[in-house]
């Protein structure tokens, strides 16, 4: 048999890859008017921020011909044959239209001139057309409408969203719910037009129909999307009244050997708009093609997303006899439950700013509720919800709580990862992925703490079997307590402890081998394998000949130089056989490592304080420096940051580290496990009002408790938090463990033998020669690393990326 | 440097690298042989791989600088840049096996790494 599938996005690539999996032995032609084959629609946002268009690219599976970057112009029905733009005739036996939809722009004057955001080229035409701009509109508040205007904000535009309808995302939330996303979104700096349409663009400038005229650059359309049925149209197809290719529950449509699937097909009278249905379309498409009896019996149009931060999660029916809801405007939270009206049967709900019921509430639409819905909601996931095996856990393929538990019972997964392999649940967009770790703990699999393949024991054990038993090299370590010879997770986790322990030089003999490559040229590799350097600048504060002689540094070696957000500066560029030239220079001027390259303290930033601003209560300047002086060097399962304001005002961000000090009238509120990054979090109150002496001994103490007991990259904001507040401050305030003696002793040892570890290395011919590019041609650079100019400055022109 | 010729027809040229004494166990280094970027590892057993010194997925000549030990039994380098394995004996991305590394014959002759790119 010769199937044909017209369009390859998501959803054709589902279909082939499932007739693939399940043995059809006939021929499959996928023709594609994109240029490349499907690719991750949903993660297409991504792109922008540095994901490439290979790493979105689902691969062909084997066997499968490809026609891509031509488009079927028409289809012969009688003759069965499809014929594309570029005049290639294709006979088929089976045809299936997966073509998808396309963006609907509203037929406003000056529209021509707008983009749309649905496919990679699409991004780069925004991109590009960003670069001279400085402000953008959105047309369309929708789901779409707020990922293209984070998009925006993200290129650097000052971003509008312009919404007819009287409230955000009009189809996925109430009133309430719209009020709520209102506000977080405005406090990310994006306006908000809504209950109001487009008149007419013009070159620079968008007006709306009140009046408004908003100056902006670039014009994004996310007005919805429209079925592409325009080959079904011209086949004389049966096509809805409002578009979408007509198909029974097998997916077929009104010719017996034309299917359509996807955004472009009309079940059940209804056109789908997200993956999860789409998908299911696919797999019953190829089911049938196989001579099965699949039926798509509709699907739910739940969806959780992460937009703009925000946490947005609608399932089920959005009304219903009864409704409950939660709202806390003060933090951003609403929740509303729809149930029938002896308030036992749950119709659906919304979620925005908090979307943990979602994963426990969704599976059970249309069944008993386990408990009040008032309490479903305030309680949070703190109310256990036992699901039924046939329950729904991941939407987007379909697999039900059943489908997991056999995968843990039957096929022996025993992580999260395995489930995924075995079930496909939580590939998609990620959001059952908590659901399935709870599954996992409910079905009694204990999560291995094993840090690889290498060792079984976590981070903490290791520390502890290396302290007690003195071991301080890898290769007794992992020959006592391992098996093999390691890897790029262990090993680093390894040479910190040891540092940890030993303070001596991390590039020492066996330890050189295992050291990440950042710490084995003291320095931060770049993407083109240059190097980045930063000079320890403590407390922020420089003189001007020190500022000099970066200056004069930079330019000698043609460094790229920018000011970093540690209140240092950051050289790079450098190629390894420069970095002794460079530090050499550095060290005369009596620079040191600022660690940058490590796990380690990285920066204690201040702000000026009580020399010179008029609101100081305490030197900050100087306890900044102090602190940074203490810790520098101190090796740590993370990297440690922090940094002290002179009061209350907090200019220096004390309370987004990992420890943070904040002068008071009369001493220092020392604050712990804050972070910015991946996941911000504000430090929480320690201790107040210590002096000084008090100050640096709870400093001591947190620190040396964190290296021994955290996880390998647990920051401190994970690790207070997964220990409690309370009980760290038995530990370190009042000794409940007994151990204070030695964790004072631990930093003692550290503050006595640091030593700077780039004038050490320049001190020792024997570490000296592996900087260079070629061990067999020392005196030359490595040709590949080629600059342009940007701004004045160096740019690594990029490498072509292309595998074997 | 690379001024050693091909001597006869089916009779591979032998490029010298370094001392193999100057090797670090597990440690890779960088060598230009024949205008060809090539990374050699010493493994803790003592055995020696050549492979090619260019990391496939980010494109920058860096294989050298990754951390190498074993997966299972097979010896491994990590790339230093987004840490996918690869085999230091095929050459093959153990997480990616459609992209591969070239791997280049090495041998220790008078105590001197040699490797041959033909
Ligand atoms: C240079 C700098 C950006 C800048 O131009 O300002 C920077 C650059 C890098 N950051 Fe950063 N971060 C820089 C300040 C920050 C800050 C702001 C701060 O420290 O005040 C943060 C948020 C605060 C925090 O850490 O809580 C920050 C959060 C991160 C994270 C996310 C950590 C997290 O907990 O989620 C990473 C990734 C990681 O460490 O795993 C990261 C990793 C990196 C790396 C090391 C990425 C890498 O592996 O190549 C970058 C290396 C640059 C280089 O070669 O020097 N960088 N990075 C800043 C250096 C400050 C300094 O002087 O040391
Ligand atoms: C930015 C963005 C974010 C999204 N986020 C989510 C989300 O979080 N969750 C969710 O569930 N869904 C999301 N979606 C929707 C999801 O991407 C679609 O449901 C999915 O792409 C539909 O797949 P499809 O293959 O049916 O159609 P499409 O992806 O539109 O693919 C159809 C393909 O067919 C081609 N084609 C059309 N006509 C022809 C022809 N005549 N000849 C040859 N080729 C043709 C098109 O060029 C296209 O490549 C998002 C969509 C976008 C754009
Ligand atoms: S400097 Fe920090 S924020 Fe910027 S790209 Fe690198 S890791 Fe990301
Ligand atoms: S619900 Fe989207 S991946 Fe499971």
């Amino acid at each position: 048999m010769n199937v044909v599938v017209v369009g390859y996005g998501p959803t054709a690539h589902r279909l082939v890859e499932t007739l693939a999996a399940k043995g059809f032995t006939g021929s499959i032609t996928v023709i594609g008017e994109e240029p490349r084959p499907a690719y991750d629609r949903v993660a297409l946002t991504s792109y922008l921020s540095g994901t490439g268009a290979e790493a979105l690219t689902y691969p062909v599976p084997g066997g499968i011909a490809t026609r891509l970057a031509d488009r079927v112009t028409a289809v012969d029905r009688e003759g069965r044959t499809v014929t594309t733009r570029s005049g290639h005739v294709q006979p088929y036996d089976v045809l299936v239209l997966a073509t998808g939809s396309a963006p609907f722009v509203p037929p406003v004057p000056g529209a021509e001139g707008a983009f749309v955001y649905r496919t990679i080229e699409d991004l780069d035409a925004i991109r590009d057309a960003s670069r001279e701009a400085e402000a953008g509109v959105v047309v369309g508040g929708g789901l779409l409408g707020l990922e293209a205007a984070d998009a925006l904000r993200g290129l650097g535009l000052a971003t509008h969203v312009v919404e007819m309808a009287g409230r955000l995302m009009p189809r996925q939330v109430d009133e309430g719910g719209g009020a709520v996303l209102r506000k977080h979104v405005e406090g990310l700096g994006i306006t908000v037009h809504t209950g109001v349409g487009l008149d007419r663009l013009e070159d620079g400038r968008v007006l709306l129909a009140d009046g408004t005229a908003i100056e902006a650059g670039v014009v994004v359309f996310s007005a919805g999307v429209r079925p592409r049925d325009e080959l079904a149209r011209q086949a004389g197809l049966e096509v809805g009244a409002r578009g979408g290719v007509a198909v029974d529950e097998g997916m077929r449509t009104s010719d017996p050997s034309i299917y359509a699937v996807g955004e472009c097909a009309l079940a059940g009278g209804v056109v789908y708009g997200l993956v999860a249905p789409c998908n299911a379309m696919a797999e019953v498409a190829a089911d049938r093609i196989l001579g099965g009896r699949a039926v798509f019996a509709g699907a739910d149009q739940s969806a959780k997303l992460k937009l703009l931060g925000v946490d947005v999660a609608s399932f089920g029916e959005l009304s219903g006899a009864l409704d409950v809801t939660y709202m806390d405007p003060v933090s951003g939270v609403y929740k509303k439950l729809f149930v029938s009206d002896d308030a036992r049967t749950l119709l659906g709900g919304i979620c925005v700013g908090d979307a943990t019921p979602y994963a426990t509430l969704r599976p059970l639409v249309g069944r008993e509720l386990p408990a009040a819905p008032g309490d479903l909601l305030f309680a949070g996931t703190s109310v256990t919800v036992e699901l039924p095996d046939d329950a729904p856990v991941c939407t987007c393929n379909n697999v039900t709580r059943g489908q997991v538990r056999a995968a843990v019972a039957e096929h022996g997964c025993t992580d999260v990862a395995a489930v995924k392999k075995c079930t496909r649940a939580g590939t998609t967009c990620g959001s059952c992925v908590p659901a399935l770790a709870s599954i996992l703990a409910s079905e009694g699999v204990v999560q291995s703490k094993a840090l690889c393949e290498h060792f079984d024991h976590s981070r903490p054990e290791l520390f502890d079997i290396a302290r007690v038993r003195g071991i301080s090299t890898f290769s007794r370590l992992i020959a006592e307590h391992g098996r093999g010879r390691g890897c790029d997770i262990c090993k680093p986790v390894v040479a910190s402890i040891l540092a940890s322990l030993n303070n001596g030089h991390v590039l020492e003999g066996e330890r050189a081998a295992l050291q990440d490559t950042n710490d084995h040229f003291l320095a931060n590799i770049q993407k083109n394998g240059t190097y980045s350097v930063v000079p320890r600048i403590p407390g922020g504060e420089i003189t001007p000949e020190k500022l000099i002689v970066i200056g004069e540094v930079a330019r000698d070696f043609g460094l790229y130089t920018k000011i970093t957000g540690g209140q240092r500066i950051d050289l790079f560029g450098a190629r390894v056989e420069q970095l002794p030239d460079i530090w050499k220079r550095l060290v005369e001027a009596g620079f040191e490592s600022g660690h940058a390259y490590g796990k380690a303290l990285r920066t204690v930033k201040s702000c000026v304080g009580s020399a010179w601003c008029r609101y100081g209560v305490q030197d900050s300047v100087g306890m900044a420096i102090a602190l940074e002086m203490r810790y520098r060097g101190l090796r740590s399962p993370h990297k440690l940051k922090s940094a002290v304001s002179g009061c209350a005002r907090e200019c220096a961000e004390a309370r987004s580290k990992d420890f943070g000090i904040i002068a008071t009238e009369t001493g220092w509120n020392l604050y712990v496990g804050g972070n910015g990054g991946f996941t911000p979090r504000h430090a929480d109150l320690l201790a107040n009002d210590l002096s000084d002496e008090e100050l640096v001994r709870a400093i001591d103490r947190f620190l040396m408790f964190y290296i021994r007991t955290a996880d390998r990259l647990q920051r401190t904001s994970a690790w207070v938090e997964s220990i409690g507040l309370d009980y760290l401050r038995e530990v370190i305030l009042r000794d409940s463990l007994g151990i204070c003696a030695d964790l004072d002793a631990a930093m003692a040892r550290h503050v006595a033998t640091y030593f700077d570890e780039w004038r050490a290395t320049l001190d020792d011919p024997e570490k000296l020669r592996r900087f260079v590019s070629f061990v067999n041609a020392p005196g030359i650079p490595d040709p590949s690393i080629v600059f342009e100019t940007e701004r004045g400055q160096i740019k690594p022109v990029l490498v072509e990326v292309g595998r074997s | 440097m690379t001024a050693v010729q091909g001597i006869a027809a089916g009779t591979r040229t032998w490029i010298p690298i370094c001392p193999y004494t100057d090797l670090i166990p597990e440690r890779g280094a960088a060598a230009l042989v024949r205008g060809r970027q090539v990374a050699v590892f010493r493994t803790h057993d003592d055995r020696l791989f050549a492979v090619g010194n260019r990391d496939p997925f980010s494109g920058a000549h860096v294989m050298s600088r990754g951390i190498a030990g074993t997966r299972g039994e097979e010896p491994v380098v990590a790339a230093p840049m987004h840490k996918q394995t690869f085999s230091l004996i095929t050459g093959v991305c153990l997480d990616d096996p459609t992209t591969a590394l070239p791997t280049y014959p090495t041998r220790v002759t008078n105590g001197t790494v040699e490797v041959s790119v033909e």
